[in-house]
């Protein structure tokens, strides 16, 4: 199953998708799907990431299957 | 305890009286303490015509279910209501409502305050300013003051 990336608000239009799929390979963490997916572009230092909905810090594995997810700060209430 | 995400306009007044009378506990609740937000025609700059509200969807639930729990874990509550709208709104639109209910005026308070800060700290919302010629993401919420 592959691994599932979605991206939100301020870096969903940065990075003109909101999300994409790439293929899961043993001891990924969150900063190397960032740096698959990203075609390039630097990770912004204020950048939040959550897998499966829980935030996460960048060193975090991720494992087959995951959601993971990029945004920036939030901003609601 | 209800917590809902609202795509259209809703009465903060009539939603948080409708959930006391549903809860059907007169006479066991002395305090009920709400924040209701609303959408400002300024920020940083004057002149908001509208904000649009972006969540992700699934996660924005599960972080302001867990919210909950913790103000209700952390205070003697009787019951919380949390609405939170998503999508387009403008100038005076509510934007947000928390209400809390308890025996006593101090965890009404302070549990109302927690669920609000947590919430714009924790819950995955992202507000955009549209003004007359552009738009522009918000970078950050304003320091509670």
């Amino acid at each position: 199953m592959p691994i599932s990336v979605k991206f939100f608000a301020r870096l969903r239009e940065t990075l003109q998708r909101d999300g994409a799929t790439l293929d899961y390979s043993p001891g990924m963490t969150v900063t190397q799907v960032w740096q698959q997916v990203s075609g390039g572009i630097d990770m912004p230092d204020n950048t939040l990431m959550a897998v499966n909905m829980e935030y996460v810090t960048r060193t975090q594995a991720v494992r087959d299957g995951d959601e993971v997810a990029f945004f920036p700060p939030v901003t609601g209430g | 305890m209800r917590i809902a995400i609202l795509g259209s306009s809703f009465e903060p007044y009539t939603e948080v009286s409708a959930h006391e009378r549903a809860m059907n506990a007169a006479g066991k609740f002395g305090a009920c303490a709400t924040f209701i937000g609303s959408t400002r025609e300024f920020n940083l700059q004057d002149g908001i015509h509208a904000l649009t509200l972006e969540h992700y969807p699934g996660m924005t639930e599960r972080y302001l279910k867990l919210i909950a729990d913790e103000a209700m874990q952390r205070w003697p509550l009787l019951d919380l209501l949390i609405l939170h709208r998503v999508g387009e709104l403008h100038p005076g639109d509510p934007i947000v409502a928390v209400a809390v209910w308890s025996a006593h005026r101090g965890a009404a308070f302070d549990s109302c305050r927690y669920v609000m800060e947590e919430l714009k700290s924790r819950a995955p919302f992202w507000k955009k300013e549209t003004f007359e010629n552009h738009a522009s993401w918000v970078d950050k919420n304003t320091e509670a003051g």
